[in-house]
């Protein structure tokens, strides 16, 4: 698979074919994140096209200090937030949600019934069985959790450039993470227990 | 009955520690007692590598399937938009 890098030079030589490519490697992302901010999916794909054709007028202008995907979703980031109309502020943090529900713990803080292992289970299978759910389950997030999942998580940058693209101290960004991570869990050990195993 | 020293982790604190963990944000004495917990626990190591296999699933999700009428479409956007169009 070619990188991000050499796509962007051909992108920036008029390759079509290259501008597809990255369409259809960060488009979905593009969208999810978007939804974070704006009202409905109408506005958000309008933040999206402009966003495109930002990186298509713009690839000239972008000198690669930061990576194609932290540049693209520092664009994304940008046309959103002046699109949406909520106001986009983090909960307080005292309004906590635990990791887990407290009933699932005795009197002592230990677990009150084993925990089953999923390590059996093959990963590739639970990605294309889990995926819908995850896809619900990640639309479900509080904003600011999705947004940090969405671009930590499903497409892996680091924390750095998270805090860097979203504005957000490190520590914020691990608060926010941990509960977006923590509730994408428990949707699919529910997920798991339904089907009976 | 076994004491629990004080400084011991119970399992509802190492499930809030976990993200502090993975991203290697623990002081150096918390890892310990996180290590220390996760020696003698089944359900709380089963948990990080439930974490973990949740992080993986997510990292899957980023691939898109284009039609061949949402290229042709993009093709002609990226033309228009290339060469200054609206």
């Amino acid at each position: 698979m070619e990188t991000d890098g050499e796509l962007l030079t051909r992108l920036r030589s008029g390759d079509e074919d290259a501008f597809v490519m990255l369409f259809g490697r960060y488009n979905g992302s593009l969208v999810r994140l978007a939804r974070a901010y704006v009202p409905s999916d109408a506005v958000a794909e309008e933040a999206v096209q402009e966003t495109w054709m930002g990186v298509v007028r713009g690839v000239d202008r972008f000198e690669g200090r930061s990576s194609f995907k932290t540049w693209l979703f520092r664009i994304l980031v940008n046309r959103a937030r002046t699109a949406g109309t909520r106001e986009h502020r983090d909960l307080p943090l005292s309004d906590a949600e635990p990791a887990v529900n407290p009933s699932r713990f005795d009197s002592a803080g230990a677990w009150s019934e084993p925990l089953q292992s999923w390590a059996d289970l093959d990963d590739r299978l639970v990605a294309a069985t889990w995926s819908t759910s995850l896809n619900d389950a990640l639309s479900d997030l509080p904003p600011r959790q999705r947004e940090i999942v969405i671009l930590r998580d499903v497409e892996g940058l680091t924390s750095g450039d998270v805090c860097d693209v979203l504005g957000l101290s490190e520590g914020n960004q691990r608060v926010l993470l941990h509960r977006g991570r923590s509730r994408l869990r428990s949707v699919l050990e529910s997920e798991l227990a339904s089907r009976g195993r | 009955m076994l004491l629990r020293r004080r400084d011991d982790l119970v399992c509802q604190q190492v499930v809030e520690l976990v993200t502090d963990y993975l991203e290697g944000a623990l002081s150096r004495s918390d890892r310990r007692r996180f290590d220390a917990h996760l020696r003698k626990c089944p359900n709380c190591t089963n948990y990080l590598a439930q974490m973990r296999a949740t992080i993986r699933a997510t990292g899957s999700l980023h691939q898109d399937d284009l039609t061949p009428e949402v290229r042709t479409e993009l093709t002609e956007l990226f033309r228009d938009w290339r060469d200054g169009g609206p």
